[in-house]
């Protein structure tokens, strides 16, 4: 088994930089006084801080390790994962949806649903988010343990809760403004680990050229440096599957539901200090996210080149291509650097979650449904209490993942249906103000249920099958393609669904939809003329037309 | 209006309604461009002195790169470009309550 060879220096460097998490949780605390500065920073982050916690809290090493196991088991064709799976959904939530979301003064997603459907809407959304919210930071932690276990070789027990003390401590003190912090100290600490590992890995094969032609010679062949190739519809052998189950599925229903309304990423655009940071935030997010796939997918390739056997042996997963990458070359010192951002990575995947958990579950579920109408510093108490709560249970799921890793991945998948439908609603309440309150529940309810179906009914469609032959075993199935067509499946249901819901109930008044869909302005709302203006080279609109000209040239390039 | 959005009412609303209500402290945030600059100066000042001592076996496995006086140079400069930054340009955070909606609602 990988066992790293860490000496004294690389644990100097691990210590000074877990002191300085913790010390950041520390020093924000003084700017915490009500729930909102708790629960959203007192919306008052600039734009670059919030732009670069929106990635991060998505650059979860789940996220790093994944993708470069994508890149040395799909080749180039990851890169759909970034440049349609990411950057167009980003581009979309800064410009279009963000001045609903920010300009209404809502506090989490699910409110806006609560404003402007119903409570049952509300309710539905609510609950599935902080589940999963919850489920995922302890699947975080229990990977966490697994890599400090195998890297290090802490006891996965000790590893779990460690760590789980380390999150709890920055954000129970800071709350968001810790987690964001930290986030933003992650990203540049991550980057710093994993370019000497491109750096060097690249060298080692040749560069570039040579890293291509050595691929080319592997079992992944000639197509692994194409994007396209093989998506035909109908005879497809590209490992993602068909064109329409990647443009569709993935860059729009899947992607456009993950990034527009999953609250772990909005959380860090409504905690901008003012509606033109807010639009920033996932348009800054966007530009690092085009170049990440230089800092994954290429160690994965490397990997594969370098790493006889890997991913065809147990102790050789795909998953281990960066570790067993920072074994081979990096020297003591660098490898500390690498250590401390991969696990940092890992807490701000925790961190991101709990911190969305604990905002919906005090707002949503007990400010809303449960003690209502107290004074704001009783919030602030139960938003640190079910911090502390939302912790405990992340460390009793993991414990949980670490006995029965299935029955994690089946409730994943279970929320998964949860979260296809969400961009069809959340689009069509934005633009048709027609759109009645009961519309939104049953639109949400039938998605999630076509999501299911299709994922069930999909294993016994011979077209998801390698070569389209159906296989009884079913392990020639493309699970990434079958999850493209289940989440088109989810958003043709919701949007049936709720039109034909719409046209037999009764649609809200409008004025209270005021600021909550396009066309209906709020009376309320400040003159536009008295906010401030970004600078030229900050302006919203800008920033989106290079984001998006960047990809189309990259998408060219690496077609 | 607002009324009408049960569970709507923000924090800056709820501290404009009671009299005793804390304000927001946000503030009194830090500014984390220090702590990124500190830290990659600290990192970067350990890594190059460590450069300058790179063993033969370490050379080897790195491809012949001295990586850690590399990484160690590339985060020095980026600690201090933080560093500078905040100097030239310090922090401003305005306080939540000149929000003009919430003053409205006042």
């Amino acid at each position: 088994m990988l066992r790293l060879d860490v000496n004294l220096f690389d644990y100097t460097i691990l210590a000074i930089y877990f002191i300085l998490v913790v010390g950041i949780g520390v020093m924000a605390r003084r700017a915490v006084a009500t729930s909102e500065d708790f629960l959203l920073s007192g919306r008052s982050l600039p734009a670059w801080v919030t732009g670069l916690a929106f990635i991060s809290a998505n650059l979860g090493a789940i996220e790093i390790l994944g993708m470069a196991a994508n890149g040395a088991q799909y080749g180039m064709s990851t890169l759909h994962f970034y440049w349609i799976g990411a950057v167009p959904a980003m581009v979309f939530l800064g410009v279009v949806m963000m001045p609903f979301y920010y300009g209404s003064r809502v506090r989490t997603v699910p409110e806006f649903l609560l404003r402007r459907f119903n409570p049952a809407t509300h309710l539905f959304n609510a609950l599935s988010f902080a589940a999963a919210a919850v489920l995922t930071a302890g699947v975080n932690l229990y990977a966490l343990a697994l890599v400090i276990n195998a890297l290090i070789g802490w006891p996965t027990w000790f590893s779990i809760v460690i760590s789980a003390l380390f999150v709890l401590a920055y954000i129970t003190l800071g709350g968001l403004s810790g987690a964001i912090y930290n986030e933003v100290l992650q990203f540049f600490v991550i980057v710093a680990g994993l370019v000497p590992l491109v750096i060097i890995g690249l060298d080692n094969v040749g560069g570039y050229s040579g890293l291509k032609e050595k691929v080319t010679h592997t079992a992944l062949g000639p197509n692994s440096f194409s994007t396209w190739a093989g998506t035909n519809v109908g005879h497809w052998s590209n490992p993602l599957g068909d064109w329409i189950g990647i443009v569709m599925g993935l860059g729009f229903v899947l992607s456009f539901g993950y990034w527009t309304t999953n609250f772990a990423e909005v959380q860090r655009a409504l905690s901008a200090k003012d509606l033109s940071a807010a639009q920033r935030t996932p348009l800054i997010g966007a530009f690092p996210k085009i170049f990440i796939p230089a800092l994954t997918i290429l160690p994965g390739l490397i990997a594969l080149v370098l790493i006889p056997n890997l991913g065809k042996t147990e102790d050789l997963t795909y998953n281990d291509a960066i570790p067993l990458l920072m074994n081979r070359f990096l020297p003591n010192g660098t490898l500390g650097v690498a250590l401390a951002g991969l696990l940092a990575a890992f807490m701000a995947g925790m961190a991101a979650n709990v911190s969305s958990f604990n905002t919906v579950f005090t707002y949503d579920i007990w400010q809303t449904y449960i003690v209502k109408g107290r004074r704001d510093s009783y919030y602030l108490r139960v938003g640190r209490v079910v911090t502390v709560a939302g912790i405990l249970v992340g460390i009793g799921t993991a414990f949980i993942a670490s006995g029965y890793s299935n029955i994690m991945n089946y409730i994943q998948l279970l929320f998964s249906y949860f979260n296809a439908p969400l961009f069809a609603t959340f689009i069509i309440a934005m633009f048709w103000k027609r759109t009645t309150p009961w519309a939104g529940f049953w639109g949400l309810l039938a998605g999630t249920l076509g999501a299911g179906v299709m994922h069930f009914a999909g294993y016994h469609i011979a077209y998801f099958y390698k070569g389209g032959v159906f296989d009884p075993t079913h392990s020639t199935i493309n699970a990434q393609m079958l999850n493209f067509y289940g989440a088109i499946t989810a958003f043709m249901a919701d949007l049936i669904v709720t039109v034909a819901v719409t046209l037999v109930t009764r649609p809200k008044p409008v004025h209270e939809l005021a600021g909550l869909v396009w066309g209906v302005h709020d009376p309320n709302a400040p003159d536009p003329d008295s906010v401030p203006k970004p600078a030229w080279w900050a302006s919203p609109k800008l920033l989106a037309a290079v984001a998006i000209g960047i990809v189309i040239v990259l998408s060219i390039i690496f077609a | 209006m607002s009324e009408n959005h049960s569970g709507a009412t923000s924090a800056s609303q709820a501290a404009s309604v009671e009299p005793d209500a804390p304000q927001s402290a946000a503030s009194k945030l830090f500014d984390i461009r220090l702590l990124i600059g500190g830290l990659f100066t600290l990192y970067g000042l350990m890594l190059t002195v460590a450069g300058f001592f790179t063993s033969d076996a370490d050379l080897k496995k790195a491809s012949d790169i001295n990586i850690n006086l590399w990484l160690g140079l590339g985060m020095l400069a980026l600690g201090l470009l933080f560093l500078l930054w905040r100097q030239v340009n310090p922090l401003r955070i305005e306080p939540h309550a000149v929000d003009p909606r919430a003053q409205d609602r006042a």
